[in-house]
């Protein structure tokens, strides 16, 4: 199943800022809805958001209950080096994903 | 004598949107123009367009082998650019071995049943959604095509009957929200003008993403009509009827709606 969807460049100039693009497949159950019976359903969400960047960690982002489903999330960064960015979502559940992306820097 | 003339023109605007009818092509607009920038970025960014998730994963089960037949859907069709290029964009179309006609996800699921001889798939269920969006992304940009066969005309006769009766406890039919007001404000939302461009759709009050079907059956219940069931004719019909009046339109298959 497809579980995330990432954008990084391929190919990047040494110190060029480029955007990095993710999107990965998730409920993001708050905890706070009740189902049509009245039972609580129970929360389901990521907690926790990590890119690392050959083995540097450069974005850390905290999810909560109030963020919608199938979280988009985008930021900068220095192409410092070829190598490889890390994703890694891990949440409720055992809800543990990793993607990876190569990027070239000439 | 002033009062009388604003009567009259009072009276004339009614008339004139009592019975504005159906919108001319050069009109129409899909769903995507009415949205907010931000929602329509989403929509034109493939990175950034949930329904992609979906896209992505019709493609695997596309590949995979399933039902006692031990068939895949690529093994008739092979690569889905090709073979689906522009089918999304003809359906609901007639079934002879039917004898009415078939939307998408019942085309799917009959293909599952016939071919893979495995269980058909639940209404909306993900797998179902993922493979339509799949086969309906390869759709994108293709003008719709709905309803050139002259068996399917009686089926866009009966969509358009629904579309303009007038049911449920509100006593409004569809045609009076989307052909007459369309544009205008229904609380915090603009009336769009119905046109199914970018079905399945991921809908953010959903969260998900979801078939026409779906769509049709929340109107129906703001109408406090009773919502046929998924699969019903009439549902069929008036997704055919739909196309049939968006004839022209480029699909946007996965669209992003609000």
């Amino acid at each position: 199943m497809a579980k995330a969807l990432i954008s990084v460049p391929a190919r990047a100039r040494r110190g060029e800022i480029v955007e990095i693009k993710t999107l990965v497949s998730h409920p993001m159950e708050t905890g706070y809805r009740r189902s049509q019976v009245g039972e609580r359903i129970p929360r389901d969400i990521i907690r926790l958001f990590v890119c690392t960047y050959n083995g540097v960690e450069i974005f850390r982002a905290e999810l909560h209950p109030a963020i919608a489903a199938n979280p988009f999330i985008a930021f900068p960064t220095v192409a410092t080096e070829s190598g490889t960015l890390t994703f890694q979502w891990t949440g409720d559940n055992g809800f543990s994903v990793t993607e990876s992306a190569a990027i070239t820097v000439e | 004598m002033r009062s009388v003339g604003a009567a009259a023109v009072c009276a004339l605007t009614v008339a004139a949107s009592v019975f504005a009818g159906e919108i001319s092509p050069a009109a129409r607009r899909s769903g995507y123009d009415f949205m907010g920038r931000e929602s329509r970025a989403m929509q034109d960014d493939e990175t950034a367009n949930p329904g992609m998730l979906w896209v992505l994963e019709g493609a695997s089960l596309w590949q995979r082998k399933s039902g006692t037949a031990g068939r895949a859907c690529a093994d008739c069709h092979g690569d889905a650019g090709t073979s689906m290029k522009g089918v999304a964009a003809r359906y609901p179309a007639f079934d002879s071995t039917a004898g009415r006609t078939l939307d998408l996800e019942q085309r799917i699921n009959g293909c599952r049943v016939d071919r893979q001889q495995a269980p058909a798939l639940a209404w909306e269920s993900r797998e179902l959604l993922a493979l339509t969006a799949y086969v309906g992304r390869q759709s994108r940009g293709v003008a719709i095509d709905a309803a050139t066969d002259a068996r399917a005309r009686p089926f866009v006769d009966a969509g358009r009957a629904t579309f303009q009766r007038r049911q449920g406890q509100l006593n409004l039919s569809c045609s009076q929200c989307h052909d007459d007001h369309w544009g205008r404000q229904l609380a915090g939302n603009v009336i769009p003008q119905a046109h199914p461009t970018g079905y399945p759709i991921y809908r953010l009050e959903w969260q998900s993403l979801g078939s026409l079907q779906r769509r049709l059956r929340n109107c129906l219940v703001g109408m406090r009509a009773e919502p046929y069931d998924y699969g019903a004719p009439e549902l069929v019909d008036l997704e055919l009827y739909l196309m049939w009046r968006a004839r022209g339109m480029p699909l946007e298959t996965p669209a992003v709606r609000p």
